[in-house]
């Protein structure tokens, strides 16, 4: 045993207690389904987990209904208080049953349990508190003294962090009073409907939360076509984003989009270059790069590139790819094979125009989607590795001589969702901060996430931000005004 | 002695210049009783496109300005305009106001500066703000302008307060504009361009078109460098396809209605900004 090798260190599945199958979540009972039924796989394993109903749009219509009901009659009528208090229990049955969403997302995405464990379920709980302490203190969110809930809304998820992304869409407009009709992603719908029963458990009345898995192209074409909505919140591609958009032309439904990225990481000279290893790994190898705020495009000064690039790919070297629910796991399963294709082809793009590829030597297991972290010198501007979104463990190391030609580069894309700075030099950090085009950014860190802070896109990345009081907003109307 | 009037030429205002349509085209402006009143150039979409360059090329220091400078240059419109009061409300006249309306609609319209002037170095405190994080972080979220602003001012009344209350929000932030005037009444918006050509506005932060709105909006609301919508100003199909095909570039809309008769509206300041989030680690080390 070299000191890389441990001895594996699985996380138990004996805590989960999951049924063969499951149903749609509508008006607070699980009810069959009238689409094609599918079976959600582990994408490490290619086994089973589950049957899942898939909803139809006559299961959308109803499950609409319910929400539009539980709107007018309960939830937007009921005390903030209240309300609050309905998102604190239900803050509190996700720590209690931590560890089972943790295994149970780990098991249906692929990502490891230590990024579930430590990140996305904790976040999870945090959002539902957060948001619990807003549901009795609308007046204060900026819309005047008496905003009111916007309805029912429509919320479109995806599979990256499928039930952090549940709570960020459900948390803030069950405190605004909205009732929602949320549909999980296709590959990811198991930890929704876990989320279901902590629903039944905290007592929510019913249709408050609908929870409808299906086909984008079916149940949530349904969702965004129908007339009893009044607001669309939808997290995925810039392409299903300018689809929705177009849809809902010459509606009156509110409309949230976040979008893609190919976010800038830019390292400068003077930059805590340990630290920025540290980040750039982060930014890029978290969740096997399936983040659309990702790291994706290093931009490094010329004078460190060597340093950085023979740092860095020492430091990939010590990833562990393997068996998302080992606890020593760093790299887990591409989340499907739909998507290990995607980045398999761009991957063998960027090879062909010239870009120089090195990835992790590891082994693969047998089964399952798995993708080597890999790492492309020698890019060019106009690579497809730099310009398109991978969505995978792919980054791109481009390089830069001044502060102005990093800007420039790194605002050379129609996306603007996120970007990393990496200098000790605090009046460079905000200067650069300040031009760059792109909602979020981090410097000297990434990829932090938090209720309290504002996340969303600049241009192709999307419009309206998730978190804090931007974020309720986007729930909420002045009195009188749609 | 008697003067024989010498009428003015109407022309575009694009990147601070005044020229006519590269097109040649012009359009006759006449009273509501069918009295000739001038020729106003009609705007092609070479116009159009002209204008979003100039718009872009502006936006980078107008939006980098101070704001207390910001705040400065908008009263000075405000201050140009009050003393050209009496021309603006006998344009208004002529087109077809009363001399009461009219009078009210240009105070209304420098009220609406000088309101806006007060918010450019306080909008950013009001919805922006340390965010509490879980960490030791250093969190900030600022608003900041979204960039190439198109606009069309209010197309069934008030020319002069309609196309006003257009530009005033987004050029408080730090967007630059292009924005089409009231096609049947568009002389008083472009005497309002004199103004703002002698306000210390650098050129390109306004650009005013006139022509017909169906005609200019399906080139500007599919144009790759525009990077919001305001249709506040028009109503109907347009309207709707305007807003499917800015949903190609995921541009920001403002859909019909919102604004209408908004000339002092802190939501309209708000449909220009993007949010921008700053995270920085704290320690002692």
């Amino acid at each position: 045993m070299s000191f890389l090798d441990f001895a594996p260190a699985p996380e138990s599945t004996g805590v989960l207690n999951l049924r063969k199958s499951y149903g749609l979540f509508i008006n607070g009972e699980f009810v069959d389904g009238h689409g094609d039924s599918i079976t959600t796989i582990s994408p490490a394993t290619e086994k089973p987990i589950a049957e899942i109903a898939h909803a139809n749009s006559h299961d959308v219509g109803v499950a609409v209904s319910a929400a539009r009901k539980a709107h007018d009659t309960v939830w937007s009528r009921m005390s903030g208080t209240d309300r609050g208090k309905y998102l604190f229990r239900i803050a509190r049955l996700i720590q209690e049953r931590a560890r089972e969403f943790a295994v149970a997302e780990t098991l249906d995405n692929g990502k490891p349990i230590r990024e579930t464990r430590d990140v996305d379920i904790p976040l999870v709980a945090a959002w539902f508190f957060h948001y619990a302490g807003w549901a009795d203190k609308l007046e204060w969110a900026g819309l005047g003294p008496n905003p009111r809930s916007l309805g029912v809304a429509g919320q479109i998820i995806p599979w990256n962090f499928p039930l952090m992304m549940l709570a960020w869409k459900v948390a803030p407009a069950l405190a605004a009073g909205n009732t929602v009709v949320l549909k999980p992603a296709e590959t990811t719908p198991l930890t929704a409907l876990l989320f279901a029963e902590v629903c039944q458990q905290a007592g929510l009345p019913a249709g408050v939360v609908n929870i409808v898995p299906g086909l984008g192209e079916v149940a949530g074409a349904a969702l965004v076509e129908h007339p009893g909505i009044n607001k669309i919140a939808f997290t995925g591609s810039t392409a299903v984003g300018r689809h929705i958009a177009r849809s809902l032309a010459g509606t009156d439904v509110a409309l949230t989009l976040e979008l893609g990225g190919k976010g800038a990481n830019i390292v400068f000279d003077d930059a805590p270059i340990d630290e920025a290893i540290e980040g750039i790994v982060r930014g890029i190898y978290f969740n096997q790069g399936h983040v659309c705020c990702a790291g994706s495009r290093l931009l490094v000064q010329e004078n460190v590139h060597d340093e950085v690039v023979d740092k860095l790919t020492r430091r990939i070297s010590t990833l562990r790819m393997g068996d998302p629910l080992d606890k020593n796991t760093d790299i887990g399963a591409i989340n499907s094979r739909e998507q290990l294709d995607r980045i398999s082809a761009l991957v063998s793009q960027g090879e062909a125009e010239g870009g120089v590829r090195w990835s992790l030597d590891c082994e693969i297991p047998k089964a399952g989607f798995w993708f080597r972290p890999t790492v492309f010198t020698g890019v060019a501007t106009s690579n497809t590795v730099a310009r398109e979104e991978i969505f995978g463990p792919v980054l791109s190391v481009l390089t830069f001589r001044t502060a102005d030609e990093a800007i420039a580069k790194a605002n050379n894309t129609p996306y603007g969702l996120s970007a990393g700075i990496w200098t000790n030099t605090a009046s460079r950090m905000l200067q650069v901060a300040d031009e760059l085009r792109a909602g979020v950014i981090w410097a000297n860190t990434f990829n932090q996430f938090d209720p309290a802070s504002p996340f969303g896109g600049y241009k192709e990345s999307g419009y309206g931000r998730e978190g804090g009081r931007h974020g309720l907003a986007a729930y909420l109307t002045a009195e009188g005004k749609r | 002695m008697t003067h024989l009037p010498i009428p003015k030429t109407y022309k575009l205002f694009i990147g601070g210049k005044f020229p006519r349509s590269e097109s040649g085209r012009s359009y006759s402006v006449e009273s509501p009783n069918g009295e000739f009143i001038a020729h106003a150039a009609q705007s092609s979409r070479k116009d159009a496109r002209d204008a979003v360059v100039a718009a872009r090329s502006a936006f980078g220091s107008w939006s980098r300005a101070t704001a207390y400078n910001r705040g400065q240059v908008l009263y000075r419109i405000a201050e140009m305009l009050e003393g050209r009061t009496d021309q603006f409300v006998a344009e208004l006249v002529r087109g077809g106001a009363t001399e009461k309306a009219a009078r009210t609609e240009v105070v209304a319209a420098i009220d609406s500066l000088v309101w806006h002037a007060g918010w450019t170095d306080k909008y950013a405190q009001v919805v922006g703000g340390a965010n509490p994080v879980a960490g030791p972080f250093f969190n900030l979220t600022v608003p900041e302008p979204t960039g190439v602003v198109v606009a069309v001012a209010d197309q069934t009344a008030s020319p002069l307060l309609g196309l006003v209350a257009a530009v005033a929000p987004a050029i408080t932030t730090g967007n630059a504009v292009v924005v089409i005037a009231h096609e049947a009444a568009p002389c008083a918006s472009m005497s309002f361009a004199e103004v703002i050509a002698t306000s210390d506005v650098p050129g390109g932060v306004v650009n005013i078109l006139t022509g017909s709105p169906g005609e200019l909006l399906p080139w500007l609301s599919s144009h790759a460098d525009v990077n919001a919508i305001d249709l506040s100003g028009i109503a109907g199909e347009l309207a709707v396809e305007c807003e499917r095909s800015a949903a190609e570039t995921l541009m920001r809309v403002i859909r019909p209605g919102r604004f209408i008769a908004a000339h002092t509206s802190f939501d309209r300041i708000g449909a220009f900004v993007e949010t921008k989030t700053v995270w920085h680690t704290k320690s002692l080390a």
